[in-house]
């Protein structure tokens, strides 16, 4: 990325800039009226939704959205009424994921794949009881919103979760509602909170309850092309919450054939317990040794007949993959993923969280703050890094960002700004040059104090067996 | 949870949980904060067979310890015996010793570091509570284990980054 790019990205765009503010003044209306709940709104929260009808009066949601709006302030809130406003959210989000994707595009230079297909439904949709249990369990936080949350509406979630869990088709619904119950577990009761995390618990609200309607979500699994090539890994992106880890792989794919290379990613995920983290994560994921040896050995991958999805989701299958030559991602940045086309945003997925757009940035100078936070500095532009995604699996720390001189990373955009998420980077140490990737422990951790402590905790999976054996036997 | 950064209200990616740390697991395989208590199995020093259920409610500070067939603990008499100062410190090491007074509604504005320091700010008293309910969160954990891993994209997951590198 150069500095005039960098330029373009952060410079104010009047073109653009008002609509995103507005769109998010709105969807934040939506916020605060949630604190409360819906059941007694207030003069404010009215006038906030009532906005939110507003805004999208002209779009096919519009009708929808606007006695949705009507119904609530009356006090019915029925599932139809509340998905209609979390569908009304969730486009004005998706509408500022577009223009923020599309100037980023436009910086970069980087051209994408356009949208063409509507998927058909999932074959294996959840049972309709148990998408129902999740709407029920969502009526009732909006209901008592934010400030009404204690330990029993929490705990009346667990029975749902459960049978969310227990049904493949609702991973997604799942991993998310799990998320969202562990956080409001651990604030309750939510009322003695100081501050509370609108935006993110109603977003998370809003695409719960969008998951969860009946029938599903179109899947684009039936409309995969199989594709064949050398996969050039970039970097590992790590998720995590108490009972979820996901890697998700940023890379270019070279097609076999003369195919132009596509950015593509590849996702493996696991169910955990909030005990085992660290590098101890890299276990759980241990069914995928070509896909870890590719990101701990830094080489290529050569794959055959892999399920590509439109969204650029490349499906894994490790008995259809083997390594290949060695490939260094930062050269693989420089040199392929200029070129490369980027695949198109699933129009139900488009929300700003979901924007992780990679990027090499070199020549830089780092200035470190107060408070640790890193910035990069590039031609009189700066670009924060967002130091907080450093995950504890890899030996990327603030350290060797703070002395690196080359970062490969993600560009994201929350709270109304750019940051860059570190997968790697080059830094000097003792006046050698180093590198630092996420992926560098996949195959377990390298670094020997780092084995030391993990040798010494043990087993915790085995552990956790042997101990509910004793529980059971009894 | 530390100082909550400036915009944290209106960031979609807002770290709401400081990230758990890892803990010895033989001790004590299961802690929580859950259901209004801090509950969790302890194994017992002596017998590899056995294992305690041991509990503190939040705001009435009550707590119990049982073994698995719902037999009290001996080393409770009228303070909490040595699995309770186990499960608390172990719960200190997995989420810090501020989100566990915060939970139980101990006040340790006066500096309290260590599970002692959280036990002698108890007060309540041993109430039997039923050992069921913690076992079946147990393995309700355990089942977690055999969910299978899965090569589909989970996007929200966008929502929660790992982190932990950085306090």
């Amino acid at each position: 990325m150069l500095a005039t790019q960098l330029a373009g990205l952060t410079a104010p765009d009047p073109a653009v800039d008002p609509g995103i503010e507005e769109a998010l003044d709105l969807v934040g209306g939506f916020d605060d009226a949630f604190t409360h709940g819906f059941a007694r709104l207030g003069e404010q929260p009215r006038a906030a939704l009532a906005a939110l009808a507003g805004a999208v009066a002209v779009t096919p949601l519009g009708e929808r959205v606007r006695e949705g709006v009507e119904k609530i302030v009356a006090g019915s809130l029925a599932d139809e009424h509340l998905t209609a406003l979390a569908g009304g959210r969730a486009a004005l989000l998706g509408a500022v994921h577009d223009a923020l994707l599309a100037r980023l595009d436009g910086v970069l230079g980087r051209s994408r794949a356009s949208w063409a297909v509507a998927g058909p439904a999932d074959p294996a949709t959840p049972p309709d009881n148990v998408l129902a249990g999740c709407r029920s369990w969502l009526r009732e936080l909006a209901i008592a919103g934010w400030r009404g949350v204690d330990h029993d509406l929490v705990a009346a979630s667990a029975q749902t979760l459960d049978a969310v869990l227990a049904a493949p088709s609702s991973r997604r619904l799942a991993v998310l509602l799990d998320g969202l119950a562990a956080e409001l577990r651990a604030c309750c009761p939510v009322a003695t909170m100081d501050r509370l995390p609108t935006r993110r618990w109603a977003d998370l609200w809003s695409r719960a309850l969008l998951l969860a309607q009946p029938g599903g979500w179109p899947v684009a699994t039936a409309t995969a092309t199989a594709v064949s090539g050398r996969l050039l890994p970039l970097g590992a992106d790590v998720h995590e919450h108490g009972t979820a880890i996901q890697i998700q792989v940023h890379a270019v794919l070279e097609p076999a054939g003369d195919a132009a290379p596509r950015l593509v990613r590849t996702s493996v995920s696991a169910a955990k317990v909030e005990t085992i983290t660290g590098p101890a994560v890299w276990r759980l994921l241990a069914d995928h040794p070509v896909l870890l040896g590719a990101l701990a050995k830094r080489h290529a991958v050569e794959i055959t007949d892999l399920p590509l999805l439109p969204s650029g989701d490349l499906l894994w299958r490790d008995d259809q993959a083997r390594p290949d030559a060695p490939a260094d991602p930062f050269a693989t940045a420089r040199l392929r993923l200029p070129e490369a086309v980027a695949p198109a945003v699933p129009p139900l997925d488009r929300h700003p969280v979901r924007l992780a757009e990679p990027v090499l940035l070199e020549d830089y100078s780092t200035t470190v703050d107060d408070s640790g936070g890193i910035t990069l500095e590039l031609g009189g532009n700066s670009l924060p890094v967002d130091v907080s995604r450093l995950p504890t699996c890899a030996p990327l720390t603030p350290e060797s960002v703070a002395r690196s001189s080359a970062c490969l990373g993600l560009l994201r955009w929350d709270a109304g700004r750019w940051r860059l998420q570190p997968l790697a980077v080059q830094y000097t140490v003792k006046r050698a040059t180093a590198e630092a990737h996420t992926g560098d422990w996949a195959l377990g951790p390298t670094d020997p104090k780092v084995v030391k402590a993990e040798a010494k905790a043990g087993d915790a999976v085995a552990v956790l067996r042997e101990r509910a054996g004793r529980l059971l036997r009894r | 949870m530390g100082t909550i950064e400036v915009g944290w209200e209106r960031r979609s990616a807002a770290r709401v949980l400081p990230a758990v740390q890892p803990r010895k697991l033989a001790k004590v395989p299961f802690v929580e904060l859950a259901d209004g208590r801090l509950q969790g199995v302890v194994s017992s020093g002596s017998d590899i067979e056995r294992v305690y259920v041991s509990s503190v409610v939040a705001g009435s500070h009550a707590f119990n310890c049982s073994t698995n067939n719902n037999r009290p603990c001996g080393g409770l008499r009228g303070a909490p015996c040595k699995h309770l100062h186990a499960l608390v410190d172990e719960a200190i090491l997995q989420y810090g010793v501020e989100r566990v007074a915060r939970y139980l509604r101990i006040d340790v504005s006066d500096g309290a570091s260590s599970g002692s320091d959280l036990l002698v700010r108890l007060n309540g008293s041993h109430e039997p509570t039923p050992a069921a309910v913690v076992f079946s969160r147990f393995l309700r954990h355990l089942a977690y284990l055999e969910v299978p891993g899965s090569t589909e994209p989970l996007p929200e997951l966008h929502w929660f980054p790992a982190t932990g590198a950085v306090d």
